[in-house]
């Protein structure tokens, strides 16, 4: 079972939308400083030559018998010349009184000998910048203001404007675009050691505790660190735990073995009918501990096992011959034979060590069970799926304790002359089910069980 | 054929010592690796019976050892660990079979015999008696030129008698010799196996007689 944390956002999405966001805001601000700048620099230029303008026809004024005569240049309004074919306004006044020009024109008070002021006003319904300039004109006894004012509208101005901001808005939308494709890839870049560690830690085996060594970046450090060391431990207590089973095997076995060993001599020189058998029942009783004892750890460690199954591809036939090998001399002891009937190579995907326990325990079994002198067969079928089947010619399954005997503990009411634990279906059976697949009990026809273990 | 058991705990060691020799083996005893390795320096064995946990260290490296110098010593290890995994690791270091603790001595022939019958080969060690022949790893007895495979008692039988003809012995101790303390069956079950080892040896120099109230004996013409 893979079990997910809560999952809050996504470090991709966070660091993609932070960049983008990022990317837009200087996009707008490129935008706007590039547009004021050029906006600044274009009227800079209207400006000076509105100033050359309305200096030129200051210059060209002259005081003549009191009256003012401005034979205007030729120059003054054909520099002002535009592609947009700008429209010009004038307006002269001499101390604050009209002398030509459109009279409606703003007036501004220009301050005497300090240059031209500029200003924007609406004019005859069109934007217009204006300049003005006024010079002291002494002459005759006379001393008088004039000042000029020179209007353009700004058609021309605006079109250069808005040429300069839509190429300057296309350069903001390039440069986002780019932003865009970086942020993507540095949030790839970035994320990719973790994806890394990610999949190189999904891909174990699931007794593969060994720590993380390939390199990660150093803000991934501490996590990798923790990772470590909680796998460390992890390793520890599953190393515990199985050398605990193995230890506490030993510990009950050894004095066991010891037990038995001392009963089976003192039973060569014993020979009352009586005290052979009491020495008997001993030798039995030490037995069966030594049994149950191996049992309940072998259980023990596959009950440890089942969540965290080691899939491996087995070949069924092999890992069944393998065990008929080992478990022959049992059988020779009883002179039963043990006849396998075993196909090509059958592969499934399984945990040996578990398939291993359980498969010996039902062929123990049906050695225990069969009589002397008989056959034990094993018929190995990978149609319609692989399933092993386990044949003695014993007294078979009470009926009706059939559905009861895989439980732990529970043992068949003909069996009382066998030692055993009672594990021996129930471990079989919790590693048919840990692989998906069921152990079934039956009698044959002719007499005996049939244990199926199928996958 | 000759043994050789490592082990440490004595009293175990005293009893599968006197399992061997009743058998008609020679077996030697050490209780450490360390005499182990001058034992094997020294003599050579049919087979050796190694426990895992001894003091000055594991069988494991004994056993690392032996297969290191090529010795095909046949190695059965008897071990009081249950793990499957370990089981199959001690196979993994070159052991032929392995025992768990306690076993029954009759277990312990049988692998004793299987590990035998699968590495001696054509050398097999052959009895003979008379005008019988007894191969004790094939389980062959051959009387008058024809060979009969026995079955296991049967076998376990002859080779009693053989080891010591001219000796009784009695119900119990062919019993004890015999069957295994899990067999549930009476001590005159003996007599079916006497009576089907009569049938083996009818045409032969030997027959097995029966003393009444003392056992049975091999007997020589």
């Amino acid at each position: 079972m893979i079990e997910v944390g809560q999952i809050s956002g996504s470090l991709r999405k966070r660091l993609i939308i932070t960049l983008i966001g990022g990317g837009a805001v200087l996009a707008v601000l490129i935008y706007l400083i590039v547009r004021t700048y050029a906006t600044q620099i274009a009227q800079q230029g209207q400006d000076s030559i509105l100033g050359a303008s309305v200096t030129s026809i200051l210059d060209a004024a002259n005081l003549r018998k009191g009256d003012i005569e401005i034979d205007f240049p030729y120059a003054s309004f054909s520099m002002l010349k535009t592609a947009s074919d700008d429209r010009i306004f004038y307006a002269i006044y001499q101390d604050d009184k009209f002398l030509s020009g459109y009279e409606r024109l703003a007036k501004m008070n220009p301050k005497t000998g300090t240059g031209s002021t500029f200003g924007n006003t609406i004019f005859k319904g069109a934007n217009v910048r204006l300049a003005s300039a006024s010079r002291t004109l002494v002459g005759e006894g006379l001393r008088t203001e004039l000042s000029i004012t020179v209007a353009q509208t700004r058609d021309s101005l605006n079109g250069t404007l808005n040429r300069i901001g839509q190429n300057v808005a296309l350069f903001g939308a390039g440069f986002f675009l780019l932003v865009i494709i970086l942020a993507f890839w540095a949030t790839s870049a970035a994320i990719a050691p973790l994806a890394q560690l990610t999949s190189s830690i999904t891909r174990r085996g699931p007794h593969d505790l060994s720590p993380v060594i390939s390199p990660v970046p150093r803000e991934m450090a501490p996590l990798v660190f923790s990772l470590n060391k909680l796998m460390g431990r992890l390793d520890q207590s599953l190393t515990r735990s199985e050398d605990f089973i193995a230890e506490a095997a030993h510990r009950v076995r050894t004095p066991l073995a010891t037990v038995r060993s001392y009963a089976e001599a003192m039973l060569q020189r014993v020979e009352k009918e009586e005290n052979r058998r009491a020495m008997r029942s001993m030798i039995r009783a030490v037995d069966e501990s030594s049994r149950a004892a191996g049992q309940l750890l072998d259980h023990a460690m596959i009950t440890f096992r089942v969540d965290n199954l080691d899939w491996r591809t087995v070949n069924l036939s092999e890992l069944v011959t393998d065990l008929v090998i080992r478990l022959t001399p049992i059988a020779e002891m009883r002179d039963v034979q043990i006849k396998l009937e075993a196909g090509e190579a059958i592969q499934v995907s399984a945990d040996v060590i578990l398939i291993q326990n359980a498969i010996r325990n039902l062929i123990d079994n049906a050695l225990k069970y069969a009589p002397q002198e008989s056959v034990v067969d094993i018929v190995i079928v990978a149609n319609p799926r692989p399933e092993i089947s386990i044949k003695d010619e014993g007294t078979g399954f009470p009926n009706e304790e059939m559905h009861i005997l895989a439980n732990r503990f529970e043992r068949g009411s003909n069996s009382e002359s066998i030692t055993g634990s009672g594990l021996g279906l129930t471990i079989a059976q919790e590693v048919a089910e840990a692989h998906g697949g069921r152990l079934s009990l039956s009698n044959q026809v002719k007499g005996g069980a049939c244990v199926t273990f199928s996958f | 054929m000759k043994f050789l058991l490592v082990e440490d705990n004595q009293e175990l060691a005293r009893a599968i010592c006197y399992r061997i020799e009743s058998d008609g083996h020679v077996i030697d005893h050490a209780p450490k690796i360390r005499d182990a390795l001058v034992f094997v320096e020294v003599g050579e064995y049919d087979l050796i019976l190694l426990d895992v946990m001894l003091p000055d260290g594991d069988g494991r490296d004994f056993l690392r050892q032996h297969r290191a110098k090529n010795r095909a010593t046949p190695v059965i290890v008897l071990t009081a660990r249950s793990q499957v995994s370990d089981r199959i690791s001690l196979l993994d270091l070159g052991a032929d079979d392995y025992i768990t603790k306690p076993f029954d001595h009759a277990e312990l022939d049988a692998r004793c015999r299987a590990v035998l019958r699968r590495k001696s080969g054509t050398a097999q060690p052959i009895k003979k008696l008379g005008d019988v022949a007894f191969n004790p790893i094939a389980g062959i007895l051959t009387v008058s030129n024809i060979d009969v495979t026995l079955r296991n008692k049967e076998l376990r039988l002859i080779e009693t008698f053989m080891n010591a003809p001219g000796q009784i012995f009695s119900k119990q101790k062919l019993f004890d010799r015999l069957f295994s303390y899990s067999d549930d069956v009476s001590e005159n079950a003996i007599e079916v196996y006497v009576g089907r080892l009569r049938k083996h040896l009818v045409g032969s120099q030997l027959r097995i007689s029966t003393h009444r109230g003392l056992g049975y004996r091999l007997d020589h013409d």
